[in-house]
């Protein structure tokens, strides 16, 4: 009953994520959804990636969202597409079908003949490398960041033709003036 | 009938994806593509852990879910960033004014 409420939560969660027009809402009911799933994860019995899934999922991004959208001001989006609704509903329903298509193939998969060691040896020992990897790529992550916020400080113009064309009328006036 | 946590975890998945995928293909406002985006990823960390339950290697799952919520959140961080400063230059996050205002041609003064 409590994985059936949490799965329930779940998909409730993200629904109301995407179909609410506010987006500091959809940003908190995305949190919500995150923790929901870091329980279920839980629940199934991986404790450490739940863990880590309750306090990035729940604790920084929904930072960074609310982050992010204080620094544009209040926005909200307006409910319009880009894709039409049945092709979209068309695309989801056959993606959906694959997923439970393979699901059989994945359940009669036969158990690994060699054994595994304990989380903290498969993330540190034989998956080294690729957490030193890991790390470069947050380093890489932060200092784009900070590349792309302090490019933000240089005042931005965009000229469009009513601007450009403002801009040649103020230069023949001033041209004319000289003369 | 009774489902078992296993199964209720695929409900789940198609149901993340699913709704990640449609956000994907229907919204247009940058914020809540990266917000559809997250949730296809969380559905994609959930199929992975099954999986490992599935074959009897959870910790090596939990290993590669763990790469996969740090990717995500790069992903997230990133295009946030990208949206900020869009919505600095152009005044909008919205997808289709984006595009008409780039598309807006430029002439030579005088």
């Amino acid at each position: 009953m409590f994985v059936i409420s949490l799965v329930l939560t779940i998909v409730v969660c993200t629904l109301l994520s995407i179909r609410t027009k506010h987006l500091l809402f959809a940003a908190l009911w995305l949190a919500t959804s995150n923790a929901a799933v870091a329980a279920f994860l839980y629940a199934l019995g991986a404790h450490e990636i739940a863990v880590i899934e309750l306090s990035v999922g729940t604790g920084l991004v929904p930072v960074l969202f609310v982050f992010a959208v204080s620094m544009m001001g209040h926005l909200s989006s307006v409910p319009t597409t880009s894709v039409s609704r049945p092709l979209a509903y068309s695309l989801v329903g056959i993606c959906a079908l694959l997923i439970l298509f393979s699901v059989p193939s994945l359940v009669s998969t036969s158990p690994p003949a060699f054994t595994i060691g304990s989380f903290s040896h498969v993330l540190w020992e034989d998956r080294g490398l690729e957490m030193l990897l890991q790390i470069v790529l947050i380093f890489a992550g932060v200092i784009s960041i900070l590349n792309l916020l302090s490019a933000s400080r240089r005042p931005a113009v965009v000229r469009t033709r009513e601007d450009t064309s403002a801009v040649g009328d103020d230069q023949r006036e001033f041209q004319r003036e000289a003369v | 009938m009774t489902l078992t946590p296993f199964d209720l975890g695929i409900v789940a998945v198609v149901a993340l994806i699913g709704i990640g995928l449609y956000g994907l293909m229907v919204l247009r406002n940058l914020v809540k593509m990266i917000i559809a985006l997250q949730i296809a990823a969380k559905g994609a960390v959930l199929a992975l852990i099954l999986a490992g339950i599935a074959s009897n290697q959870l910790n090596l799952a939990q290993s590669l879910a763990a790469t996969v919520i740090l990717v995500d959140t790069l992903v997230a961080v990133i295009g946030l960033a990208l949206a900020v400063q869009l919505h600095r230059t152009y005044g909008t996050i919205d997808l289709k004014m984006l595009v008409s205002r780039r598309e807006q041609p430029l002439e030579r003064p005088g």
